[in-house]
């Protein structure tokens, strides 16, 4: 394609793109995000072209594979516009149909709509579903608009205007102010305001400065930069370039982890569409500003997400943290000032200098404007990801978007902010979600991880599987960290085995205070708070580890057993089929036994014993009553 | 691993030291894992001491020193996944590869690793056999698919696959 080398080029280019849209011809889009990707996508995009091409219809239809539309585990999704008309769980051999009733016919295949678990309503529109109906997607919105690797696509959603605004109508220090006025704060985590960290290095000494995109999302559980980055990767280049230019920055590196392949290729690919467009490199769009980009790939470091730890990675370093200060902002990469912002913060610059500082901050709270992105997960009904204004409440989130816990089963905790962050319990569930209401609850934003866990989650495990998550991606460079972490692991996996001891909640306590107040980066300053949430709200699992060796939610291994009632049991055998351990006693027409020497205890019996039985259950803290004598288990 | 493809990987990362974790990471994902001649190579034509090669191949967790099986497993263990029964999933792979995570079996055939996450939350537990994502995975499916690797007819028709 040719160089786009003024304003008015940009937006010719973009009329005669829009002028060959036809905005009422039927457009297919298919959701190709990972997720949707790894449920079969890909073979239905294949019979998509097909079916096309066999019916004939190529001429009366576009269609388009885009990035994540959020509602992963439904999928594949495909969504025809103009009318919305969302498919869920779209299988190759449905296409034929989709293309014969929906396009030519005009007609909805009911089968494939959204229903309603809790009350069998269907919904035939995208925006009828109440997972889409209750969000504001202003970020995550536009990846099921586009193709993330067309930049045709990007220029018809309003793409680089942005950008074309700030290099010919605004100063630099402009373009900080409504940053700053638009009140964004940071979307990795800690929530430091955007606009105020552009100013530090905008005002550092120096003449090479260097922005970057972190997208390395370590954080378990939480995956919205990897379908920001996936989805829209033009917009994350436009805002970091409006941040280059605010700050005086000419180079940009962009963070990927090398666990997200297609993020890596997207990226890749919208690098190269936009050099070739002259949106990238010299004098872009003739105003004299030079920008170059480059992708750097992680290889598999949590810590690597720490601002310093980031930067000794991408000089070709082992990623270990420095002390701060000094700040990158100061001395960054290669010692030279350096922004760095998470991928969702910089996707949201755009969208601010377009619509203005007044816009973004009439939405959210006081103190976080804007909306968040959190990928809800775990043990709730609708799982994906979930864009809310800032200040929406966690039930709604869970109950109203979310739908809810599955199978009936009763709401136990939510996990937010990653191994930083914290359990809140029930009662905690109206607060208003953002930075500083969280915090208060003795939560975090975090990335914006939300794992939801029902009543059959131990929490005494989440806090042990957190730190073991921790102690493996501990650098080891500070003892605090390195150690505490490892004794707090210590206890916890013994609780978990039956082998608490009374004074071991005051010492992980103490643990937990020492480890908190003399890390040296954020990993260790935060790994106790998965201890220290889950012993605030709920003391007394880990009581009744210690004291009555029982586990409350019947999850962790050593101490619970499997147990078939003799009187429930029909003697089917679909335990005995299933048991890989060769555990059950049974036979044709008679009660039978699980040999609790034997069992490995992997609740597969559990999970195959018919439900109208219910036969089998789990039991702990009480003895498993004797197997019924051999003589008497005819039934 | 041939030299030649070595050289050709640092070349196009214009031989800078400050790239030496990507072009680790080409070699890699060319080889499965790296040989000590490879890393020889890089520290001569990058100018990098062996001791920091070193560190940064044991610091990152992609990296391997040692050979990896002809079938990679990872098995997910992010949060979501383990919420959902990931250790179960782990326990069911370890039992039909008789493989432990992090180690590969002596006849080279199955790799076990575990990650932090995968970013397909919705759909854990995941496990990638190969590259290929399975997502809401249950033991028997697990066992399944594993044990069709673990026949030889069907390693050997994937092996024929690949020369194609």
């Amino acid at each position: 394609m040719s160089r786009i080398a003024s304003v008015t080029a940009l937006e010719e280019f973009r009329q005669e793109i829009l002028s060959q849209r036809d905005p009422d011809k039927p457009c297919i889009t298919l959701c190709s995000g990972s997720a949707c990707m790894a449920t079969g996508s890909g073979k239905v995009a294949a019979a998509l072209e097909r079916e096309i091409e066999k019916q004939g219809v190529s001429s009366e239809v576009v269609s388009r594979r885009t990035g994540c539309h959020g509602f992963c585990e439904q999928g594949p999704i495909v969504v025809i516009y103009p009318q919305g008309i969302c498919y869920l769980r779209v299988q190759p051999e449905d296409i034929a149909e989709i293309i014969s009733e929906t396009i030519i016919g005009k007609r909805i295949v009911e089968r494939l709509l959204y229903v309603d678990p809790n009350n069998g309503e269907k919904a035939t529109r995208e925006d009828d579903i109440p997972f889409y109906k209750n969000q504001q997607r202003l970020v995550l919105g536009s990846n099921r608009k586009i193709d993330p690797r067309s930049l045709e696509d990007y220029l018809a959603v309003e793409g680089y205007q942005a950008l074309a605004k700030v290099l010919f109508q605004m100063t630099p220090e402009q373009v900080v102010g409504e940053v700053k006025d638009a009140k964004l704060r940071g979307r990795g985590g800690a929530g430091f305001p955007s606009g105020i960290k552009w100013d530090f290095a905008r005002n550092a000494p120096g003449e090479q400065k260097y922005v970057v995109v972190n997208c390395d999302e370590g954080d378990p559980g939480a995956y919205m930069d990897r379908s920001v980055m996936e989805g829209n990767p033009f917009a994350v280049l436009e805002g970091l370039m409006i941040g280059a230019y605010a700050i005086g920055a000419h180079e940009g590196y962009v963070y990927v982890r090398q666990e997200y392949p297609l993020a890596v290729a997207n990226l890749t690919v919208a690098i190269k569409k936009a050099e070739e467009a002259g949106l990238l490199g010299q004098n872009i769009l003739g105003s004299g500003f030079d920008f170059t980009v480059k992708v750097h790939r992680g290889a598999g470091a949590f810590i690597c997400g720490e601002e310093t730890s980031l930067l000794n990675s991408l000089e070709g370093k082992a990623g270990e943290p420095n002390a701060r200060p000094p700040f990158p902002a100061i001395k960054g990469l290669w010692g030279k000032p350096t922004n760095i912002n998470n991928v969702e913060t910089w996707a949201n610059i755009p969208m601010i200098i377009n619509k203005g500082a007044a816009f973004f901050s009439a939405i959210g709270t006081e103190s976080s404007k804007g909306t968040k992105i959190f990928s809800l997960v775990g043990k709730v009904n609708n799982t994906g990801l979930v864009e809310v204004p800032m200040g929406a409440s966690m039930r709604d989130i869970i109950f109203k978007i979310g739908g809810g816990v599955p199978d009936g089963k009763k709401f136990k905790a939510v996990q937010t902010g990653g191994p930083s962050g914290g359990c809140l319990p029930e009662k905690l569930l109206d607060i208003k979600v953002d930075f500083d209401e969280l915090s208060k609850a003795g939560a975090m934003m975090g990335s914006g991880g939300m794992i939801v866990m029902d009543e059959d989650t131990c929490l005494v495990d989440i806090a042990r599987y957190f730190l073991a998550f921790l102690s493996d991606e501990s650098c080891g460079k500070c003892t605090p960290c390195r150690e505490g972490i490892r004794q707090m692991l210590k206890i916890l996996t013994n609780m978990t085995k039956g082998l608490g001891r009374p004074g071991d909640l005051e010492l992980l306590l103490e643990l937990a205070e020492t480890t908190k107040g003399s890390s040296m980066c954020a990993l260790g300053k935060t790994a106790p708070n998965p201890v220290l949430s889950t012993l605030n709200h709920f003391r007394e699992e880990y009581e009744a580890h210690i004291n009555e060796k029982r586990y409350p939610s019947l999850s962790c291994k050593a101490l619970i057993a499997f147990h078939i009632a003799p009187e429930k049991c029909k003697g089917c055998g679909a335990c005995f089929r299933k048991c890989p351990a060769e555990a059950i006693e049974g036979g044709k027409k008679r009660i039978h036994v699980i040999l609790q020497e034997k069992c490995t205890k992997c609740g597969g019996c559990l999970e195959a014993c018919p439900a109208v039985f219910g036969a089998v259950s789990k039991i702990s803290g009480v003895p498993v009553p004797d197997a019924i004598p051999e003589e008497a288990r005819a039934i | 691993m041939d030299i030649g493809k070595i050289d050709q990987i640092i070349d196009q990362h214009q031989g800078e030291a400050s790239a030496l974790i990507q072009i680790l990471l080409d070699i890699q994902s060319e080889n499965h894992w790296l040989p000590k001649e490879a890393l020889t190579r890089v520290g001569e034509k990058l100018a990098v001491p062996m001791s920091r090669i070193q560190h940064i191949t044991t610091f990152y967790k992609h990296f391997s020193l040692s050979p990896k099986g002809k079938h990679e497993v990872h098995v997910c263990v992010g949060t979501a996944c383990h919420v959902r029964g990931a250790e179960r999933i782990l326990d069911t792979v370890r039992e039909v590869t008789g493989v432990a995570p992090g180690e590969t079996d002596p006849d080279l055939n199955f790799s076990i690793e575990t990650v932090s996450c995968l970013g397909c939350c919705a759909l854990g537990p995941v496990m990638v056999v190969d590259g290929e994502i399975h997502g809401n995975v249950k033991q028997d499916e697990t066992a399944e698919v594993l044990q069709k690797l673990a026949e030889p007819e069907a390693a050997e028709d994937l092996k024929k696959c690949a020369c194609e």
